[in-house]
């Protein structure tokens, strides 16, 4: 039966998580590069929505949530979106109409790929991109996505909690983004020269849509415009408010000034964090969550990067990476029944259990998603090549990419 | 005393900032400025039209130095500013009639550095 109160959330929710790639990641990572790169940035996230909502009615959705081959990957058998109409699906939702569904999770196919370019922000080649991006979706997103959502998927089956997509989108991104970073390798002048932000209000303005959108993102998850979506709804903002208020308090005490670039990052951490646990921990949790990942994540990229000298450009690896692996285990501590009946209890709440299965699905996605990554860099690589010419890298993706150049001098 | 003006490409600045470092000059004023040598414009794109600018972006370096300093800032600005194409930029050399130092009032070779 379709419920109308439903299907007006999630098509409201559809919409809020498409505003997370273009503006609210173009914006966040735009203003995070040089000048010289913001338009190449930008247009990252903006091509890779046309691109994955294209994949994704073609073969995305079928191979993600399509028929179960051995609780792997789903089959072609929905090729086009062949067979999926307006008849709820009752193994996804039984309110919804399975097409709406089917947008909903597009908006998540579209980001996750589009969270991986903070990684090799500033030097890849435009054609690498768009080749690799197809690949990684098809091949990395699709198969991770039907073992954890898909009906008949592996972990699925075991029991592994993911509300609304921390190992999914948030793990399997980041750790990819780390891959990439280093098989890249560092920007030209990498700790010689200066590479600040250019410009922190789109930053700001990126990372506060990002908030936003991450309502439709945890609050939607819950498939349906119902108390459910409540909780979610108040452990995303809860643990975003602790993790930004944690990661300035840090950077007072660490370097004696509070930055709104920190606040907005250990936020953006906090929402990260809370995404597998959103529909599953009580608003308290949702708080210590946000803190202990504000914590982790500053040591990822203020203390660990820096020392390993790794150019994980704009912190995808850091934030996402992290953030989600370390949600994804919390999870397995602070997970209750009680908000959830459908859930399962954490080790806090008498089931530790549930700690093993998350790690499992960590792990499982940790190694997949390397292993995968890498071998498709390579063959990016040696097709078209993954970076572009020095000379091209310093006078900037903008115009050696894309011709165009964001901001004039005079006029 | 000399007042050495070099108009450069954006992109060679740090290596130009580098190189003067590394023979001890440590003062200069950078600004951003539109000009054109016989390189012309860069084309960009904008909906389908290609459009020539006739002024491309440039980096402008004042730097005051006194005598001995003169050939070692022009080869670490020539050597740090030099791609071998069109459009690598000038550098001018111009006597300079004095200096002050506006904090202490002291004038002359002295100021300068």
């Amino acid at each position: 039966m379709i419920n109308s109160g439903d299907t007006a959330w999630i098509l409201m929710s559809t919409a809020l998580v498409m505003l997370m790639t273009a503006p609210g990641l173009a914006f966040f990572y735009g203003g995070l590069v040089r000048r010289k790169n913001v338009l190449a940035t930008m247009m990252q996230s903006f091509f890779v929505l046309c691109l994955i909502s294209i994949q994704w009615i073609l073969w995305g959705y079928s191979l993600s949530f399509g028929p179960d081959q051995g609780h792997f990957i789903g089959s072609l058998a929905w090729f086009g979106l062949k067979g999926v109409g307006m008849a709820p699906n009752p193994d996804y939702s039984s309110t919804i109409p399975h097409l709406l569904f089917m947008a909903y999770q597009m908006m998540f196919a579209v980001i996750t790929p589009g969270l991986i370019t903070g990684a090799f922000a500033e030097r890849m080649k435009f054609s690498a991109y768009v080749l690799f991006t197809l690949l990684w979706a098809t091949l990395v997103y699709d198969p991770v996505c039907h073992w954890v959502w898909g009906a008949g998927g592996w972990l699925r089956n075991m029991g592994a909690l993911d509300f609304a997509g921390g190992t999914v989108v948030h793990v399997s991104s980041g750790i990819s983004a780390l891959v990439c970073a280093l098989v890249l390798g560092r920007r030209r002048g990498y700790g010689r020269d200066p590479m600040p932000p250019h410009n922190l209000p789109l930053t700001i303005l990126g990372a506060s849509l990002l908030w936003f959108g991450w309502f439709g993102f945890n609050a939607g998850s819950a498939l349906g415009s119902t108390e459910l979506a409540v909780w979610a709804f108040i452990a995303t903002n809860t643990a975003a408010a602790a993790a930004g208020l944690t990661w300035m308090f840090i950077e007072w005490k660490a370097t004696g000034k509070p930055t709104i670039l920190g606040g907005a990052t250990g936020a953006v951490a906090g929402l990260v964090a809370i995404t597998p646990g959103a529909g599953f921990v009580s608003p308290m949790s949702a708080i210590l969550i946000g803190a202990i990942v504000a914590f982790v994540c500053y040591a990822a990229v203020a203390v660990i990067k820096l020392k390993l000298a790794y150019d994980d450009s704009l912190d995808a690896f850091g934030v996402h990476g992290v953030g989600g692996t370390l949600g994804a285990l919390l999870v397995g501590l602070f997970a209750q029944k009680l908000i959830n009946p459908a859930g399962n209890n954490g080790l806090l709440f008498g089931n530790a259990a549930q700690l093993g299965v998350q790690a499992i699905g960590v792990a499982a996605t940790i190694v997949y998603s390397v292993v995968v990554t890498f071998i498709l860099l390579k063959a990016v690589d040696a097709i078209v090549g993954l970076r572009v010419p020095d000379e091209e890298e310093v006078v900037g993706l903008d115009i050696t990419q894309h011709e165009e150049s964001a901001y004039t001098l005079l006029d | 005393m000399k007042l050495i003006i070099a108009i450069i490409q954006p992109h060679k600045l740090e290596d130009v900032l580098h190189r003067l470092d590394s023979v001890e000059i440590h003062l200069r004023t950078v600004s951003n400025v539109l000009g054109c040598g016989r390189q012309k414009g860069r084309t960009e794109i904008y909906r389908g039209r290609k459009e020539a600018g006739s002024l491309l972006k440039k980096v402008r370096l004042e730097i005051a130095v006194n005598e001995p300093f003169v050939r070692p800032a022009l080869d670490a600005i020539t050597l740090g500013a030099r791609s071998g194409t069109i459009g690598d930029g000038k550098i001018f050399i111009l006597p300079m009639e004095g200096c002050v130092r506006i904090r202490t009032g002291e004038e002359g070779e002295v100021a300068i550095g």
